[in-house]
């Protein structure tokens, strides 16, 4: 059992002894500390700028550095790089730090958490960070699992204990673990001092529902499973006290292993951005080799009969080598074209737009009092580029709230919300039991029930009897319900603020207060749920000896099982039950059945039989339940809403005015899930088809697909769509790729599909199928779909698809479909805060995904463009110039401008507008937006900076510097002062030329801005006012006086620019700058004006006709269509007559109740009150009597 | 760049999400300030048809007449060129130019007849012109020594061997080189621009009708910027005021005839402040350029400053420019408010002007016809 080799780097199985931290030390297992940070003091500066000189562009900078510092090539001083860079790479460093040191600080915080344990035989409370693997610690309800535990024993019976694990798998509901049988009678911490087993198990991994080991103990092997494994993340509930054995801690856990490094994201804007910063970098060694050339040229034509006047560098012997060292220097001076200054002050930008997303108070929750938060900054403009959004359903598009809307009894419906300003029931005064949060608004029902009507009385009691919620009581009459499934909580919460309140229950028997009176039932029998049979039923005996059978179920099933005799009510139940459906509301039919003492005798036998089979017990079971759920008798039906977010339908249907198409990707059954397509609007009855995939094999998947693609060629080709037309243009329809024929559907389908066929469609000889078919459909729902099935929908479109897609979600269920999608949003409030801390973007509510995409991705992808366009307009207009006065230079690399002003250029004169422009222009309202969301699809379709954008841009830039150049070079060089001296010196000319291009990409830039903020108009004459000062300063005799030999240009920018010649010549190249861009512009907007640019004339002219966005809401006809859907899993039924479960200690469910926002049963008791904040823990946690 | 996603103190969430609305809980809504909403009061300009065509109107009604005003001055103003390379074998410079080495002592004069078909009236402006020669190199902007110039009495000092010393006492800056010094000994003027320094003497005489030649009075200084004659130019203040001893130990450009200090017999126009140099040092942005050589003042109102008639230029030819196809000017011109004769700037004001205007009128048409300026009621969704 001794193994010394122990493997850090490949662990092969894990040995840990309980108590022995000598014998676990042997293996160097990683401790409980985690480290997220990257750099501490000492380490920072050399590990940052290590980092920060693996960027490309930095170590181009650099080299460009080198290269100035060799006298021969230096055409410009080294600092009009490093002054640049050096800001740059500051800037940078004080982000990383900041993010670091908030790292730090959380690191800190958890691992200074303090755990109690056991250390020779007392518990001692610990820091997290001390605990080691082998460790036996002790945990309290409500406290977080500090590592990843094999739980040896419980205060709850037979070794169960309860956790939460949304911070894992987001999944709500509420697992049991329990420990191994021999550790859980171990129980108190003297024993559990003496306990010495050794568990050998797997190595650390990722996998959450996985888990093996085995036990060694006293001689014996225990086997270990997931099932005894408490995991780090996870919150200890309903469980007084448990005690656990480190196995893995730290690094090693489950949780740490999953939260991996993500990919770092970058936006298709980035991508392109440095695409074109290759080219760019291409073009200038083709303009380097171009000059070189020249160079070349020049020097053996002109340079060597010149050498009386000006002699060779030294080392230069011929033309060759200097040509050789001229295209270093062209590479250094023309090196601005791609300025260092971009990547910052893209940088810049987005962060402004990231604190502009937080800092809106429309996206800002004031219930949960939760603001929007942009957790990355580098992806702002993608946000204005999104053709697909993936979103989750529970958490996401829902509240998780269940609330009993609707329901038909004999016939009669109730709950029809006629007048809306209806009061709400105040049930107190009928039923001092009734919980205050419920809502209906009916009162006819209440009439119905304080009549005596018994249909409507046996209709409650089958909801106070038929369901697995367990109750606790705390003091009398404060009940709390404890359901699995949300909506069986609404239907006995309905039933017990209607007058029939269950109130407890054991194996056998069912308590309930009826109309104030208490009556036991005992319950015969529970014929429990599952997917197959969709109902369940309960055999009860009441007090006067009565046998029914109670039972809730769909309508498919449940209706075929009636007895004749239902045949009027039922048709009357079934329109009212379509009429629900198409509301959206998730409904259950109900029916009873009287059964005689035999009857139930004989079928009791039965049952029995079926219950000991060992094979085939499951088909046995069901068979001799659906024996006797038959000829019932039809007592109503229920309509339940399970509550959608606030707004969703309206932003569904905007977001897909904008041309984005929405799929919802749900872990839930097919049936909850296109329930809440409709009841989302998503799907609607208007639809032409809904196909629904749900083979189990690969074959039958195929077949469905291509079914359902042959249907929508054949209904589009009936309606004249695009396809029918091509179709028939040719005799033989010549087969046209698959995608080409599909892109061209009409008509408005849906596709709904399964998890088990999803995964046949995933793979890789299917998915192209799967693509185009799903992609011609107006909406997809995937249900039953697993977290990594998610992420592998999200990456197959990503793919095929080459489009920006989106990912919502609520749970650390989409964690790995928000990392995989280009930008992950993050539902913050319902489902812990896993999923927000994988995302990109978190905000509260699924609504404010509108304005998040529609306002401000729309804007941050104008404003990134107009700042691209511009600046690589600026850049080439500022640096071309250079090339063509090499011409005239001799191509000795000359510069035109001063260095000063070639250092200065893009970090002062001409960054602030351009930033202002980046940061606050806005071309339409934010308004104005919403309401034409079609103003989003210039982002898809990629628009406003793409290549040919790019290449208009550099035109015009070259085109500018052509003017500059030669405006001044045909004016100046005859040109004298008035005073006779000639204006064709170099200064003269540099100032000029300067002077003109500050000037022409000012007005540029004032042509460029649409939304002149104060800011814009500080920075814009701000500028151009600080070069003038800048310049007259750098001129001055004083600095010359200081430095003669660093201010070369002293008295050049008075002497210049009092001349009335080099004003006329600056005006006339702004003119001709700037008046082809002006006729150009006007054409455009004139002939082809943009969506946006209508939108903004009419908000110009004021007329302000308002027109709502055409939805397709509204539009319901009746429809043919079941609305069950019941979140219910199967095996409760058994729990509870097996009477495990029975001593969920008051104590806990009390604090159970009130510790988690998200749990159910709070949801249950606010239901309604959903305006009010959630409830907190501490005040509650008040111990229960024992009942 | 990687990120590590995940952050310890998630595991807390529940912590700090939100509690019951009580005031122990910061509200974290975000401030209602017109900034942080993005609702900044803004002028959002667009370009219209009511904005767009009056302004291609008024630039062309701007630039027109200023256009047709620049081109008639420039037309008043008077301009006379002749070369005096003496490439050409009938040119009286021909063998001047053809013998000329760069040890002859003696300069070579030559004579060049030339006539003046109108009167020039009030200051004429006599200028060299230069063609071909690339002042504007990038070597050959660099290589002087401002502080020099400027009378740093250390850049004169002899360049030390040992790097001791050398720190000590700076020299001609390296920019110079190879014109930096001689021997070790330090060359003032430094550097490659102040090598090449034009030493052409020019000479005008006025042939009289009646036979006489009179020579026309030039005068050699104004013909710098002030700040280059006052700030940027400065000569070496020494222990005594004598420039011969405060130049001691320096040599001239090997291309010079005469040392610095002998350039002018003027105290105020010697040295490093001798206009002529301060001219040249003021480096050319094109390599063909004119230089401004001397003004012929204007004596009395009546008579014009040079009358019509015949007149001859007197070159000593020192400056030898064939080698690299270089050709040398002279340039006498009038001048007015706006400088010299500058036909291109009122005939580009002219163009861009009538361009303008007639681009207006062509969007105007394209407006009328075929704008399609949609109203708010047929925006479609």
């Amino acid at each position: 059992m001794t193994h010394l080799v122990c493997c850090v780097s490949a662990e092969e199985e894990r040995r840990v002894r309980a108590n022995d931290r000598e014998y676990n030390e042997k293996f160097q297992y990683a401790s409980n500390c985690i480290m997220t940070s990257k750099y501490n003091i000492i380490t920072f500066l050399p590990v940052n700028l290590f980092e920060q000189f693996q960027e490309v562009a930095n170590t181009y900078f650099l080299f460009l550095l080198i290269l100035q510092l060799i006298p021969q090539i230096s055409s410009l001083s080294w600092f009009t790089t490093i002054v640049p860079l050096a800001l740059v790479l500051s800037i940078t460093a004080v982000k990383d730090a900041t993010d670091d040191y908030f790292r730090h600080k959380s690191d800190n915080q958890v691992n200074n958490r303090q755990s109690q344990v056991l250390i020779r035989g007392s518990l001692q409370n610990e820091k997290w960070m001390n605990v080691r693997v082998g460790d036996i610690i002790k945990l309290e309800n409500n406290q977080f699992v500090a590592a990843d535990l094999l739980l040896l024993s419980s205060t709850e019976p037979h070794g169960l204990c309860y956790i939460e694990t949304a911070e894992l798998d987001g999944e709500t509901n509420m697992k049991v673990r329990q420990s191994v049988s021999v550790t859980s009678e171990l129980g108190d911490p003297n024993n559990l001092a003496s306990f010495d087993g050794e568990v050998v198990c797997e190595p650390p991994n990722n996998k959450l529902d996985r888990f093996s080991g085995t036990l060694y103990w006293r001689e014996k092997k225990y086997s270990l499973t997931n099932q005894n494994m408490l995991l780090r993340g996870c919150v200890l509930r309903n469980t007084e006290a448990c005690y656990g054995l480190v196995i893995f801690a730290g690094p090693d856990t489950k949780l740490m292993q999953n939260s991996g490094r993500t990919k770092f994201k970058r936006t298709s804007i980035d991508r392109l951005m440095n695409t074109l910063v290759l080219w760019i970098f291409g073009f200038l060694v083709c303009m380097g080799m171009i000059l070189a050339v020249g160079n070349a040229g020049w020097e053996k034509e002109v340079g060597s009969l010149f050498q009386s006047y000006l002699a060779w560098d030294t080392p230069v012997n011929n033309f060759l080598f200097s040509a050789f060292l001229s295209f270093w220097s062209y590479v250094i001076i023309l090196n601005t074209v791609v300025p260092i200054s971009l990547y910052v002050s893209v940088e810049v930008i987005r962060l402004g737009h990231s604190y502009f997303i937080n800092w809106d108070q429309q996206m800002f929750c004031s219930q949960c009092n939760t603001a929007a938060e942009a957790r990355t900054t580098t992806l702002n403009e993608e946000l204005g580029q999104v053709e697909y959004i993936f979103s989750d359903k529970t958490g996401t598009l829902t509240q998780n709230i269940m609330t009993f809307n609707k329901c038909s009894i004999n016939g009669q419906s109730y709950g029809d919300l006629t007048d809306p300003l209806e009061t709400q029931l105040d049930f107190s005064l009928f039923n001092p039991l009734a919980d205050p949060d419920f809502c209906f608004y009916d009162d006819k029902l209440l009439e119905s029930v304080k009549v005596g009507d018994s249909c409507t009385h046996e209709f409650f009691r089958l909801l106070s009897l038929c369901h697995t919620v367990m109750s606790e009581e705390k003091s009398e009459g404060e009940l709390v319900y404890k359901a699995q499934s949300p909506d069986e909580g609404a239907l006995v919460t309905a039933a017990r603020n209607f007058g029939f309140v269950f109130r407890s229950r054991t194996p056998g028997t069912i308590t309930t207060t009826e109309m104030g009176r208490t009556v036991t039932y005992s319950l015969l029998a529970i014929l429990d749920f599952n997917n197959i049979r969709k109902r369940m039923s309960v055999i009860v005996r009441n007090p006067e000896g009565r046998i029914r059978l109670y039972c809730k179920g769909a309508d498919t099933v449940l209706l075929e099982r009636l007895h004749p005799c239902n045949q009027e009510v039922m048709s009357i139940t079934s329109d009212h039950l379509n009429e629900y459906a198409a509301d959206g509301l998730r409904t259950l039919a109900l029916a009873y059945r009287d059964l005689s003492e035999d009857e139930w005798e004989a079928w009791s036998e039965s049952h029995r039989f079926a219950d000991k089979a060992t094979d085939c017990r499951e088909d046995r079971l069901a068979a001799a339940y659906e024996e006797v759920e038959q000829n019932m008798m039809l007592l109503g039906a229920t309509a339940i809403e399970d509550k959608l977010q606030e707004g969703v339908p309206e932003t569904i249907a905007v977001l897909s005015l904008a041309n984005i198409k929405i799929w919802v990707l749900t872990g839930d059954k097919q049936e909850t899930a296109v329930n809440i397509g409709y009841s989302c609007k998503m799907l609607t009855d208007d639809m032409t088809e809904v196909f629904i995939i749900s083979g189990h094999t690969v074959q039958s998947v195929r077949q469905e697909l291509r079914r359902a693609r042959e249907r929508m060629i054949e209904l589009s080709r009936g309606s004249g769509g695009g396809v029918g037309k091509q179709l028939h243009g040719s005799p033989l329809p010549p087969p046209l790729p698959l995608s080409n024929l599909m892109d061209n559907i009409s008509g408005e389908f849906a596709l709904v599909i399964n998890g088990h066929s999803l995964a046949h469609a995933l793979e890789a000889d299917m998915e192209a199928e799967f693509v185009s078919t799903a992609c011609a459909c107006k909406a997809v729902i995937c249900c039953r779909v697993t977290p990594l099935q998610k992420a592998q929908v999200v990456e197959l479109i990503k793919k095929r698809k080459k489009a920006v897609t989106l990912a919502i979600g609520d749970g650390a269920n989409d964690i790995s479909m928000i990392k995989s999608a280009h930008i992950g949003v993050g539902i913050s409030g319902q489902e812990g805060i896993q999923a927000v801390l994988a995302s990109d973007y978190s905000f509260s509510q699924f609504r404010f995904l509108q304005r998040l995409l529609l306002v401000h991705g729309r804007w941050s992808y104008l404003r990134m463009c107009r700042f691209l366009c511009y600046f690589f307009y600026k850049n080439f207009a500022f640096t071309m110039v250079h090339f063509w006065f090499g011409f005239f230079c001799g191509f000795s690399a000359q510069t035109v401008y001063d260095q000063y002003f070639i250092t200065l250029f893009n970090i002062v004169y001409t960054s602030l507008p351009v930033l202002a422009m980046g940061i606050f222009d806005q071309d339409v309202p934010d308004h104005r937006s919403l309401e034409y969301p079609k103003l989003y699809e210039p982002g898809q379709l990629n628009l406003l900076f793409n290549k040919r954008e790019f290449f208009i841009c550099i035109a015009q830039g070259i085109y500018t510097s052509v003017v500059l150049f030669f405006v001044p070079y045909a004016v100046l060089s005859n040109a004298t002062q008035s005073n006779g001296v000639p204006l064709a010196d170099y200064q003269t000319f540099a100032v000029t030329t300067a002077t003109a291009l500050v000037i022409v990409v000012s007005v540029q830039i004032v042509l460029d801005t649409g939304f002149w903020t104060v800011f814009n108009h500080v920075f814009v004459w701000g500028s151009l006012g600080s070069y003038f000062i800048i310049m007259f300063a750098l001129h001055s005799q004083t600095l010359f006086r200081i430095f003669p030999n660093q201010f070369h240009f002293v008295g050049s920018a008075q002497s210049t620019l009092l001349q009335p010649v080099v004003w006329l010549t600056i005006a006339l190249a702004t003119a001709i700058c700037i008046v082809p861009v002006l006729a150009f512009r006007f054409l455009k907007l004139d002939l082809k004006p943009q969506l946006s640019d209508t939108v903004r004339y009419t908000q110009l002219v004021r007329q302000k006709r308002r027109k709502p966005p055409e939805g397709r809401l509204g539009a319901r006809g009746g429809s043919r269509r079941s609305g069950y859907a019941f979140a219910h899993q199967e095996g409760f039924g058994e729990l509870i007559t097996s009477g495990k479960n029975m001593r969920l200690s008051s104590l806990a469910l009390a604090s159970f109740a009130s510790r988690h926002s998200s749990s159910w049963i709070d949801t249950l008791r606010r239901k309604k009150h959903t305006h009010t904040p959630p409830s907190t823990s501490g005040e509650k946690t008040t111990r229960l009597s024992e009942t | 760049m990687m990120a590590s996603s995940y952050s310890a103190k998630d595991e807390d969430g529940h912590i700090t999400v939100s509690g019951p609305g009580g005031g122990t809980l910061r509200n974290k809504k975000p401030e209602n300030t017109a900034f942080k909403q993005q609702r900044l009061p803004a002028w959002q300009p667009i370009l219209t048809a009511g904005t767009v065509l009056p302004a291609f109107f008024i630039i062309g009604l701007i630039f027109i007449p200023i256009g047709i005003g620049l081109y008639v001055t420039s037309n008043n103003i008077k301009e006379f060129e002749i070369d005096y390379t003496g490439d050409d074998t009938s040119s009286p410079c021909y063998n001047c130019a053809k013998n000329f080495s760069w040890n002859n002592t003696k300069s070579c004069t030559c004579t060049i007849p030339f006539q003046l078909d109108q009167p020039y009236e009030s200051n004429v402006f006599m200028y060299y012109g230069l063609s071909n020669f690339y002042q504007n190199h990038r070597r050959y902007v660099k290589s002087r020594d401002d502080s020099q110039l400027n009378g740093n009495i250390d850049s004169l000092k002899v360049g030390a061997s040992s790097p001791m010393a050398s720190r000590k006492k700076k020299k001609p800056s390296k920019e110079c080189e190879p014109y930096a010094s001689i021997d070790n000994k330090p060359i003032a003027p430094c550097g490659a621009i102040a090598n090449s320094m034009f030493n052409d003497t020019l000479k005008l005489f006025y042939n009289d009708p009646n036979g006489t030649s009179v020579p026309i009075p030039l005068t050699s200084t104004g013909i710098a910027w002030w700040t280059d004659k006052h700030v940027k130019f400065r000569n070496p203040v020494g222990t005594n005021s004598n420039l011969t001893a405060v130049f001691q130990g320096t040599v001239k450009p090997v291309n010079w005839h005469r040392p610095v200090y002998e350039l002018d017999t003027d105290p105020e126009n010697n040295g490093f402040i001798n206009e002529d140099f301060i001219v040249w040092m003021r480096t050319a942005a094109l390599p063909t350029f004119r230089k401004l050589y001397r003004i012929i003042q204007k004596k009395n109102n009546m008579a014009p400053t040079l009358p019509r008639g015949n007149y001859t230029l007197v070159v000593d030819y020192n400056y030898p420019v064939r080698s690299f196809e270089g050709r040398k000017r002279m340039i006498l011109s009038t001048i007015s408010w706006m400088g010299g004769k500058n036909p291109f700037l009122g005939i580009a004001y002219i163009t861009v002007g009538s361009v303008c205007f007639f681009l207006g009128v062509v969007l105007l048409v394209i407006h009328h016809k075929y704008g399609n300026r949609n109203n708010s009621a047929n925006i479609s969704n």
